[in-house]
Protein backbone atom coordinates (compact mmCIF):
# COMPACT_ATOMS: atom_id res chain seq x y z
CA UNK A 1 0.00 0.00 0.00
CA UNK A 2 3.19 2.25 1.24
CA UNK A 3 4.69 1.76 -2.40
CA UNK A 4 1.41 2.59 -4.40
CA UNK A 5 1.08 5.74 -2.68
CA UNK A 6 4.83 6.37 -3.29
CA UNK A 7 4.73 5.85 -6.52
CA UNK A 8 1.05 7.99 -7.33
CA UNK A 9 3.04 10.75 -5.41
CA UNK A 10 6.05 10.54 -7.84
CA UNK A 11 3.87 10.23 -10.81
CA UNK A 12 1.99 13.70 -9.48
CA UNK A 13 5.43 14.98 -9.31
CA UNK A 14 6.40 14.20 -12.88
CA UNK A 15 2.89 15.77 -13.96
CA UNK A 16 3.34 18.64 -12.57
CA UNK A 17 6.18 19.47 -14.96
CA UNK A 18 4.61 17.84 -17.72
CA UNK A 19 1.61 20.18 -17.40
CA UNK A 20 3.94 22.87 -17.09
CA UNK A 21 5.85 22.42 -19.85
CA UNK A 22 2.56 21.40 -22.01
CA UNK A 23 1.09 25.02 -20.50
CA UNK A 24 4.09 26.67 -21.34
CA UNK A 25 4.65 27.70 -17.84
CA UNK A 26 8.49 25.89 -17.42
CA UNK A 27 10.30 28.87 -17.38
CA UNK A 28 7.21 31.30 -15.25
CA UNK A 29 7.09 29.00 -12.62
CA UNK A 30 10.71 27.33 -13.16
CA UNK A 31 12.09 26.96 -8.95
CA UNK A 32 8.44 25.27 -8.21
CA UNK A 33 8.89 22.77 -11.72
CA UNK A 34 12.83 22.47 -10.35
CA UNK A 35 11.90 21.44 -7.12
CA UNK A 36 9.22 19.03 -8.75
CA UNK A 37 11.89 17.31 -11.30
CA UNK A 38 14.51 16.98 -8.09
CA UNK A 39 11.54 15.44 -5.89
CA UNK A 40 11.02 12.69 -8.92
CA UNK A 41 14.42 12.09 -8.96
CA UNK A 42 15.49 11.80 -5.41
CA UNK A 43 12.30 9.13 -5.26
CA UNK A 44 13.93 7.33 -7.70
CA UNK A 45 17.21 7.24 -5.86
CA UNK A 46 15.61 6.71 -2.62
CA UNK A 47 13.40 3.42 -3.92
CA UNK A 48 17.01 2.27 -5.55
CA UNK A 49 19.04 2.43 -2.12
CA UNK A 50 15.65 0.63 -0.86
CA UNK A 51 16.08 -2.39 -3.18
CA UNK A 52 19.77 -2.71 -2.13
CA UNK A 53 19.77 -2.28 1.35
CA UNK A 54 16.23 -2.08 2.93
CA UNK A 55 14.40 -0.03 4.68
CA UNK A 56 15.54 -0.20 8.14
CA UNK A 57 19.27 0.66 6.76
CA UNK A 58 21.18 3.36 8.04
CA UNK A 59 22.38 4.00 3.98
CA UNK A 60 18.55 4.48 3.23
CA UNK A 61 17.53 6.65 6.66
CA UNK A 62 20.27 8.69 5.48
CA UNK A 63 19.38 9.17 2.10
CA UNK A 64 15.94 9.90 2.82
CA UNK A 65 16.62 12.49 5.47
CA UNK A 66 19.84 14.22 3.43
CA UNK A 67 17.41 14.26 0.11
CA UNK A 68 14.92 15.81 2.33
CA UNK A 69 16.58 18.27 3.43
CA UNK A 70 17.43 19.66 -0.27
CA UNK A 71 14.26 19.27 -1.34
CA UNK A 72 13.16 21.60 1.48
CA UNK A 73 15.60 24.00 0.60
CA UNK A 74 14.56 24.04 -2.95
CA UNK A 75 10.91 24.29 -1.95
CA UNK A 76 12.09 27.22 0.20
CA UNK A 77 13.85 29.04 -2.94
CA UNK A 78 10.16 28.00 -4.76
CA UNK A 79 8.06 29.49 -2.16
CA UNK A 80 10.72 32.92 -2.84
CA UNK A 81 10.09 33.10 -6.19
CA UNK A 82 6.17 33.22 -5.69
CA UNK A 83 7.52 35.85 -3.17
CA UNK A 84 9.06 37.72 -6.03
CA UNK A 85 5.60 37.03 -8.27
CA UNK A 86 3.47 38.42 -5.97
CA UNK A 87 5.69 41.76 -5.34
CA UNK A 88 6.93 42.25 -8.78
CA UNK A 89 5.17 45.37 -8.86
CA UNK A 90 6.72 46.75 -6.23
CA UNK A 91 10.31 45.67 -7.94
CA UNK A 92 11.36 43.94 -4.54
CA UNK A 93 12.45 41.12 -5.80
CA UNK A 94 16.67 41.48 -5.05
CA UNK A 95 15.72 42.13 -1.71
CA UNK A 96 13.20 39.29 -1.47
CA UNK A 97 15.99 37.32 -2.63
CA UNK A 98 18.84 38.62 0.14
CA UNK A 99 15.95 38.16 2.87
CA UNK A 100 15.67 34.45 1.63
CA UNK A 101 18.99 33.33 1.86
CA UNK A 102 19.52 35.50 5.20
CA UNK A 103 16.77 33.60 6.03
CA UNK A 104 17.76 29.99 5.05
CA UNK A 105 21.16 31.01 6.76
CA UNK A 106 19.72 31.78 10.48
CA UNK A 107 17.21 28.65 10.25
CA UNK A 108 20.92 26.18 9.45
CA UNK A 109 22.31 28.31 12.24
CA UNK A 110 19.45 27.61 14.41
CA UNK A 111 19.12 24.08 13.87
CA UNK A 112 22.65 23.58 14.25
CA UNK A 113 22.95 25.53 17.36
CA UNK A 114 20.14 23.26 19.05
CA UNK A 115 21.66 20.04 17.44
CA UNK A 116 25.00 21.03 19.18
CA UNK A 117 23.44 21.07 22.73
CA UNK A 118 21.75 17.72 22.62
CA UNK A 119 23.39 15.12 20.38
CA UNK A 120 26.46 13.12 19.53
CA UNK A 121 25.73 12.12 16.04
CA UNK A 122 25.92 15.63 15.12
CA UNK A 123 25.42 15.89 11.55
CA UNK A 124 22.28 12.80 11.18
CA UNK A 125 20.73 15.26 13.63
CA UNK A 126 21.20 18.15 12.21
CA UNK A 127 19.81 17.47 8.95
CA UNK A 128 16.28 16.09 10.85
CA UNK A 129 16.52 19.12 12.66
CA UNK A 130 16.71 21.98 9.86
CA UNK A 131 14.10 19.95 7.88
CA UNK A 132 11.75 20.40 10.57
CA UNK A 133 12.56 24.04 11.01
CA UNK A 134 12.89 24.99 7.24
CA UNK A 135 8.99 23.06 7.28
CA UNK A 136 7.92 25.80 10.22
CA UNK A 137 9.62 28.85 8.53
CA UNK A 138 8.17 27.40 5.14
CA UNK A 139 4.78 27.75 6.86
CA UNK A 140 5.22 31.32 8.91
CA UNK A 141 6.66 32.97 5.31
CA UNK A 142 3.43 31.15 3.61
CA UNK A 143 1.27 32.63 6.05
CA UNK A 144 3.23 35.54 5.68
CA UNK A 145 2.59 35.76 1.72
CA UNK A 146 -1.20 35.02 2.15
CA UNK A 147 -1.63 38.14 4.32
CA UNK A 148 0.36 39.65 1.41
CA UNK A 149 -1.90 38.73 -1.05
CA UNK A 150 -5.09 39.84 0.89
CA UNK A 151 -3.67 43.35 1.89
CA UNK A 152 -2.45 43.94 -2.06
CA UNK A 153 -5.84 42.69 -3.45
CA UNK A 154 -3.93 39.82 -5.58
CA UNK A 155 -6.96 38.47 -8.03
CA UNK A 156 -4.39 35.84 -10.01
CA UNK A 157 -6.44 32.50 -9.22
CA UNK A 158 -3.07 30.01 -10.13
CA UNK A 159 -1.41 31.98 -7.71
CA UNK A 160 -3.65 32.20 -5.16
CA UNK A 161 -4.16 28.36 -6.00
CA UNK A 162 -0.29 27.87 -5.66
CA UNK A 163 0.57 29.64 -2.31
CA UNK A 164 -2.72 28.30 -0.92
CA UNK A 165 -1.86 24.30 -1.38
CA UNK A 166 2.00 25.34 0.02
CA UNK A 167 0.19 26.18 2.53
CA UNK A 168 -1.48 23.00 3.46
CA UNK A 169 1.96 20.75 2.45
CA UNK A 170 4.18 23.33 4.81
CA UNK A 171 1.17 22.60 7.80
CA UNK A 172 1.05 19.07 7.53
CA UNK A 173 4.50 18.11 7.38
CA UNK A 174 5.76 20.65 9.80
CA UNK A 175 3.23 19.18 12.84
CA UNK A 176 3.99 15.57 11.28
CA UNK A 177 7.64 16.67 11.93
CA UNK A 178 6.18 18.03 15.27
CA UNK A 179 4.51 15.02 15.89
CA UNK A 180 7.48 12.73 15.65
CA UNK A 181 9.73 14.85 17.57
CA UNK A 182 7.37 14.90 20.66
CA UNK A 183 6.29 11.16 20.46
CA UNK A 184 9.34 8.96 18.72
CA UNK A 185 8.43 5.70 20.54
CA UNK A 186 5.61 6.02 17.46
CA UNK A 187 7.57 7.87 15.18
CA UNK A 188 7.27 5.07 12.96
CA UNK A 189 3.10 6.15 12.28
CA UNK A 190 3.91 9.74 11.28
CA UNK A 191 6.69 8.07 8.90
CA UNK A 192 3.64 6.28 7.29
CA UNK A 193 2.09 9.64 6.78
CA UNK A 194 4.62 11.12 4.92
CA UNK A 195 4.05 9.81 1.61
CA UNK A 196 0.24 10.35 1.63
CA UNK A 197 1.42 14.19 3.00
CA UNK A 198 3.61 14.42 -0.06
CA UNK A 199 0.98 13.81 -3.07
CA UNK A 200 -0.70 16.81 -1.52
CA UNK A 201 1.51 19.12 -3.14
CA UNK A 202 1.95 17.65 -6.58
CA UNK A 203 -1.61 17.23 -6.79
CA UNK A 204 -2.55 20.94 -6.34
CA UNK A 205 0.14 22.47 -8.29
CA UNK A 206 -0.99 20.01 -11.24
CA UNK A 207 -4.30 20.86 -10.72
CA UNK A 208 -3.23 24.74 -10.77
CA UNK A 209 -1.13 24.45 -13.84
CA UNK A 210 -4.00 22.28 -15.68
CA UNK A 211 -7.31 23.42 -15.15
CA UNK A 212 -6.80 27.16 -14.02
CA UNK A 213 -6.57 29.45 -16.64
CA UNK A 214 -4.15 32.22 -16.76
CA UNK A 215 -7.03 34.92 -16.72
CA UNK A 216 -9.12 33.39 -13.94
CA UNK A 217 -9.18 35.64 -11.07
CA UNK A 218 -10.54 35.18 -7.50
CA UNK A 219 -11.45 37.80 -4.49
CA UNK A 220 -8.99 36.51 -2.24
CA UNK A 221 -10.78 38.53 0.78
CA UNK A 222 -13.54 36.10 -0.07
CA UNK A 223 -11.45 32.68 0.28
CA UNK A 224 -10.09 34.21 3.89
CA UNK A 225 -11.45 32.19 6.64
CA UNK A 226 -12.72 35.79 9.09
CA UNK A 227 -13.77 37.16 5.97
CA UNK A 228 -17.66 36.71 6.46
CA UNK B 1 9.04 22.56 24.09
CA UNK B 2 9.78 23.83 20.46
CA UNK B 3 8.51 20.84 18.77
CA UNK B 4 4.95 21.48 20.68
CA UNK B 5 4.85 25.16 19.80
CA UNK B 6 5.34 24.58 16.49
CA UNK B 7 2.78 21.78 16.03
CA UNK B 8 0.22 24.46 17.74
CA UNK B 9 0.66 27.12 15.48
CA UNK B 10 0.91 24.31 12.49
CA UNK B 11 -2.37 22.80 12.96
CA UNK B 12 -3.52 26.20 13.28
CA UNK B 13 -2.32 27.71 9.89
CA UNK B 14 -3.02 24.15 8.20
CA UNK B 15 -6.74 24.47 9.32
CA UNK B 16 -6.79 28.68 7.71
CA UNK B 17 -5.06 27.51 5.05
CA UNK B 18 -7.10 24.12 3.93
CA UNK B 19 -10.52 26.28 4.35
CA UNK B 20 -9.35 28.63 2.26
CA UNK B 21 -7.83 26.05 -0.31
CA UNK B 22 -11.12 24.77 -0.68
CA UNK B 23 -13.03 28.02 -0.74
CA UNK B 24 -10.32 28.88 -3.91
CA UNK B 25 -11.79 25.54 -5.51
CA UNK B 26 -15.99 26.23 -4.51
CA UNK B 27 -15.25 29.46 -6.23
CA UNK B 28 -14.57 28.79 -9.62
CA UNK B 29 -17.63 26.81 -9.85
CA UNK B 30 -19.75 29.30 -8.39
CA UNK B 31 -19.69 31.88 -11.48
CA UNK B 32 -21.02 28.85 -13.32
CA UNK B 33 -24.94 28.63 -13.45
CA UNK B 34 -26.96 25.29 -12.83
CA UNK B 35 -29.45 24.09 -15.64
CA UNK B 36 -32.45 23.35 -15.20
CA UNK B 37 -31.76 20.32 -15.95
CA UNK B 38 -29.17 19.04 -13.55
CA UNK B 39 -31.41 20.90 -10.96
CA UNK B 40 -34.20 18.62 -11.92
CA UNK B 41 -31.86 15.29 -12.14
CA UNK B 42 -30.44 16.53 -8.54
CA UNK B 43 -33.83 17.79 -6.85
CA UNK B 44 -32.59 21.15 -6.09
CA UNK B 45 -35.14 23.78 -5.81
CA UNK B 46 -34.16 27.60 -5.81
CA UNK B 47 -31.16 27.41 -3.92
CA UNK B 48 -28.89 24.70 -2.82
CA UNK B 49 -29.32 23.22 0.77
CA UNK B 50 -26.81 22.15 2.42
CA UNK B 51 -28.20 18.55 2.68
CA UNK B 52 -27.86 18.21 -0.88
CA UNK B 53 -24.35 17.66 -1.26
CA UNK B 54 -24.96 14.14 -0.08
CA UNK B 55 -27.72 13.26 -2.93
CA UNK B 56 -25.50 15.31 -5.49
CA UNK B 57 -22.53 12.82 -5.02
CA UNK B 58 -24.52 9.78 -4.90
CA UNK B 59 -25.43 10.67 -8.28
CA UNK B 60 -22.33 11.90 -9.19
CA UNK B 61 -21.10 8.24 -8.25
CA UNK B 62 -24.11 7.09 -11.31
CA UNK B 63 -21.98 9.03 -14.00
CA UNK B 64 -19.33 7.95 -16.00
CA UNK B 65 -16.13 9.28 -14.22
CA UNK B 66 -13.97 11.97 -15.33
CA UNK B 67 -10.48 12.06 -14.02
CA UNK B 68 -9.49 15.54 -14.02
CA UNK B 69 -12.31 16.10 -11.67
CA UNK B 70 -11.94 12.98 -9.04
CA UNK B 71 -9.00 15.09 -6.53
CA UNK B 72 -11.21 18.15 -6.26
CA UNK B 73 -14.34 16.48 -5.61
CA UNK B 74 -12.41 14.49 -2.99
CA UNK B 75 -11.10 17.59 -1.53
CA UNK B 76 -14.47 19.23 -1.24
CA UNK B 77 -15.57 16.04 0.10
CA UNK B 78 -13.23 16.19 2.83
CA UNK B 79 -14.45 19.90 3.29
CA UNK B 80 -17.61 18.73 3.64
CA UNK B 81 -17.57 16.16 6.09
CA UNK B 82 -14.90 18.91 8.04
CA UNK B 83 -17.71 21.32 8.28
CA UNK B 84 -19.94 18.65 9.37
CA UNK B 85 -17.63 18.00 12.09
CA UNK B 86 -17.48 21.75 13.37
CA UNK B 87 -21.40 21.95 12.75
CA UNK B 88 -21.92 19.02 15.33
CA UNK B 89 -19.61 19.81 17.77
CA UNK B 90 -18.00 23.87 18.14
CA UNK B 91 -20.92 25.01 16.38
CA UNK B 92 -23.26 24.13 18.54
CA UNK B 93 -22.11 26.80 20.94
CA UNK B 94 -21.99 29.17 18.33
CA UNK B 95 -25.34 30.60 15.55
CA UNK B 96 -22.91 32.32 14.01
CA UNK B 97 -20.80 29.42 13.20
CA UNK B 98 -23.25 27.26 12.26
CA UNK B 99 -25.21 29.51 9.50
CA UNK B 100 -21.28 29.84 8.47
CA UNK B 101 -20.88 25.92 8.25
CA UNK B 102 -24.38 25.86 6.35
CA UNK B 103 -23.56 28.18 3.91
CA UNK B 104 -20.24 26.82 3.24
CA UNK B 105 -22.07 23.25 3.16
CA UNK B 106 -24.75 24.81 0.62
CA UNK B 107 -21.96 25.79 -1.59
CA UNK B 108 -20.12 22.49 -1.25
CA UNK B 109 -23.56 21.15 -2.82
CA UNK B 110 -23.61 23.89 -5.69
CA UNK B 111 -19.72 22.88 -6.51
CA UNK B 112 -20.85 19.48 -6.69
CA UNK B 113 -24.15 20.00 -8.90
CA UNK B 114 -22.18 21.92 -11.64
CA UNK B 115 -19.56 18.96 -11.74
CA UNK B 116 -22.96 17.04 -12.23
CA UNK B 117 -23.84 19.15 -14.99
CA UNK B 118 -20.51 18.32 -16.53
CA UNK B 119 -20.54 14.48 -16.00
CA UNK B 120 -24.06 14.72 -17.59
CA UNK B 121 -22.81 16.61 -20.54
CA UNK B 122 -19.48 14.31 -20.85
CA UNK B 123 -22.22 10.85 -20.69
CA UNK B 124 -23.76 12.58 -23.34
CA UNK B 125 -21.09 13.29 -25.65
CA UNK B 126 -20.14 9.30 -25.01
CA UNK B 127 -23.05 8.08 -25.88
CA UNK B 128 -23.32 10.34 -29.33
CA UNK B 129 -19.53 9.34 -29.86
CA UNK B 130 -20.98 5.66 -29.76
CA UNK B 131 -23.92 6.19 -31.49
CA UNK B 132 -21.81 7.26 -34.88
CA UNK B 133 -21.10 5.03 -37.08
Amino acid sequence: MQYIVWFAGALLEAAVVVCAIRRHLFRRYFFLNLYMSVAVLASAVRYEILQHYGFLSLTYAYSYYYSDALLTILLFFALSSLYSDVFKELHAERYVQLGSVLLLAGTAVFSFAVVQQSSGKLLSHFVFEISQNLYFVGLVLTYILWAAILKMRETRARLIQLVLSLGVYFSLYAANYALRNLYPSVGWLFELLNPLIGCFLPFAWAYAFWRTPEEAVLVPARLAVSAR
Amino acid sequence: MTAAFILVCSLGFLLMFFVSYCRSLLATSSAETLTPEVRDVAGIASTVSPEDFIRVIQLLQLCPDRPEERGRVRIVSAYYTFLGCVRSTIAALAPSLKSWTDRERAQCGYFAAVVLGKRIAFSRDLLAQQMLP
